[in-house]
């Protein structure tokens, strides 16, 4: 897997103004994506490293995944915080999409999937929740955008409505939809159109709707399994900058094996290879100072 | 790659055309010839013979048919000048289409929904999906004699009606009707259960990732888009329905009359017997007994209109569903 995607990224648009952090990450601020509504919604300016900033939200002790009894995830133990973005990284087939979807239970729908070890969300053991529950506080935006064959309002408001037995109307749900729309910085390019189809949508307002659909419930945790892989430059720019936006709110854990995404918007990172989380650490550290053998030869390109 | 020099592409040059030089049928195997010809033969064949069927209706059906006979219910007459129209044959049709889809669309989508997205133990799955292939291939004389055994059951009495000796009766619109259901039912399950299988795994995964229950899921994000899907398949049931004569013939009695079996308004009227457009062209056809080829023409042609109808529906239908299908999501991405 080659890393030179930043040549892909509209290099008219990296112009030199742009700042490259010491650790590597890279302010995309100064992109010009004739975006006004963006400008107005700026983010706080971005840390240093600086990772747990928040209370620890969830967290994994030996979690194993097996498929058919082969492991797929190895004794995984992490721990997730409120305002930080971890990215899991490593080649393909290494169990980081199969690591995720454990965190708000989907590879339970995998009927071959068996799972050992503990995690708990604010102290709850998961699998102790309810499913339904639990994947309202801990939502997930796909590799493929996937709205639903409905307008871009219903596509929100469904992950708002049955929540209680009296079915909202929608004067009532407007107010969160827009907000939801608002956050995940689409609702300036929608507002007269909310109940276009949402497959009408670019690829890229799709996946930022998915993302309006998926912090509509105020999660605690927003899993993203490569939301840019399926998207060009520039939208995945957009996107890029609304994780950083949304991070405050909430602990986003990504997975991409764009390791320059990775660069650019993680505190942390995992770096997992074969099943194994291999090692674990500051953005910073590990891009820069990898303590592992595995780490140093993939983040070279050595493989992958 | 072998010493071949690639051609030279004159396109740059050359006027553009819609196509370029294709191979001389000539020049093919003598079986592939063969089968070229015959292809062609069975294509053109096949259209002159729907061609002949709808030119030779057209003709004698318009030569017979009197408006006057849509409106009249045909009567016990040996002239044919007073043995009137076919009005009760033709509301028994509509009926036992309306009847039959009614019964049949519910249950193969319940079915269908429950074979895709649960369909678990899996033997029941597959019990299930065989019972319905079954079905689907059994004649519709063999489904009308064991509905006839069937509805005569005692207990199944408010079904139809008791005859005079005691015994119950067995034929009814009703009675016709479910068993009519299960002509269409195995269309209807087949398009519902091949438009599930074509809902990306995304879709419902997304629909769980938000928290939502299965339920929530096929009622919200799966039905709707399967609304192509399930008319077309009812649409092609309903086409079935119309057709069949032996349920008619066994179930319904392919009385002269449309006679309710009591003066409750609907349901005496559906517990009583009655005919369709099917069963009239039988028997006033020469086959029949009361050899009226006239008046058959007339019904055979209506029947074809019906017929065509639902086909030009069918294909309304299903053009809509592809222009759904594009907002449901389904194109390959």
């Amino acid at each position: 897997m080659s890393d030179d995607r930043p040549e892909l990224r509209a290099p008219a648009a990296l112009a030199p103004e742009d700042e490259v952090r010491e650790n590597g990450t890279m302010s995309i601020k100064q992109l010009d994506f004739q975006r006004p509504q963006l400008d107005a919604m700026t983010p706080p300016p971005l840390r240093a490293v600086s990772p747990l900033t928040g209370p620890e939200r969830m967290q994994l002790r030996d979690i194993s995944v097996y498929y058919d009894g082969v492991p797929a995830v190895n004794g995984a133990s992490l721990s997730i915080h409120k305002g930080e973005v971890l990215a899991l990284i490593g080649p393909s087939g290494c169990g980081k999409t199969t690591l995720l979807r454990t965190l708000n239970r989907l590879t339970e729908l995998t009927p071959n999937a068996t799972h050992s070890g503990t995690i708990t969300l604010d102290g709850d053991d998961i699998h102790e929740l309810e499913d339904t529950k639990l994947r309202t506080r801990v939502s997930m935006v796909f590799q493929q955008p996937n709205p639903f064959p409905m307008s871009i309002f219903d596509n929100v408001a469904f992950a708002l409505r049955e929540q209680s037995r009296r079915r909202p109307r929608r004067r009532e749900l407007e107010p969160l939809v827009k907000h939801a729309l608002q956050r995940a910085g689409l609702y300036e390019e929608v507002r007269n159109n909310l109940d276009r189809p949402a497959l009408r949508l670019s690829g890229g307002q799709q996946q930022r709707l998915c993302i309006a659909r998926a912090i509509a419930n105020n999660p605690e945790i927003l899993l993203m399994d490569e939301p840019c892989s399926a998207l060009d430059p520039r939208s995945t720019a957009v996107i890029e900058e609304l994780i950083l936006q949304l991070r405050s709110d909430l602990a986003v854990v990504i997975v991409t094996h764009n390791l320059q995404q990775a660069r650019r918007v993680a505190d942390r990172v995992a770096f997992m290879y074969l099943g194994d989380l291999v090692e674990l650490g500051d953005a910073h550290q590990l891009f820069e100072a990898p303590r592992e053998e595995r780490t140093r030869e993939y983040i070279a390109g050595a493989f992958g | 790659m072998s010493g071949v020099e690639p051609q030279a592409l004159p396109a740059s040059v050359a006027p553009p055309r819609g196509r370029g030089r294709r191979s001389s049928v000539r020049g093919w195997r003598r079986g592939d010839q063969l089968i070229f010809v015959l292809a062609w033969t069975a294509g053109l064949g096949l259209c002159l013979v729907a061609g002949a069927i709808v030119i030779f209706l057209g003709v004698e059906g318009l030569r017979y048919l009197d408006p006057k006979l849509l409106v009249t219910s045909p009567s016990a007459a040996v002239d044919q000048a007073h043995s009137g129209g076919f009005l009760d044959p033709l509301i028994g049709t509509l009926t036992m289409a309306v009847l039959g889809t009614l019964i049949a669309t519910p249950l193969a989508v319940l079915t269908a929904v429950w074979v895709v997205e649960y369909g678990r133990p899996h033997w029941l799955a597959a019990v299930v999906e065989t019972s319905i292939e079954m079905v689907a291939g059994t004649p519709d004389i063999v489904i009308a004699i064991f509905g006839l055994a069937f509805f005569q059951l005692g207990i199944l009495a408010p079904f139809s009606f008791r005859a005079s000796g005691g015994g119950v009766y067995g034929r009814s619109f009703l009675a016709a009707g479910i068993m009519m259901s299960l002509l269409a039912l195995p269309l209807t399950y087949t398009a519902t259960r091949n438009g599930l299988r074509a809902i990306p795994r995304q879709q419902r995964e997304a629909s769980f990732a938000l928290g939502k229950t299965r339920a929530a899921t096929i009622r919200s994000v799966l039905l709707p888009s399967l609304r192509p899907d399930i008319a077309t398949g009812a649409t092609l049931g309903l086409g079935r329905i119309v057709g069949s004569t032996a349920i008619i013939v066994l179930l319904l009695g392919a009385t002269l009359q449309n006679s309710p079996q009591n003066s409750v308004p609907l349901l005496g009227f559906l517990r009583g017997t009655g005919s369709t457009l099917t069963s009239y062209i039988f028997f006033n056809s020469p086959a029949g007994e009361g050899n009226a080829p006239q008046k058959a023409y007339a019904a055979a042609f209506v029947l074809l209109l019906i017929v065509l109808g639902l086909n030009w529906i069918v294909g309304r239908v299903s053009r809509i569903g592809a222009g759904a299908a594009l907002n449901a999501g389904r194109m390959a991405r």
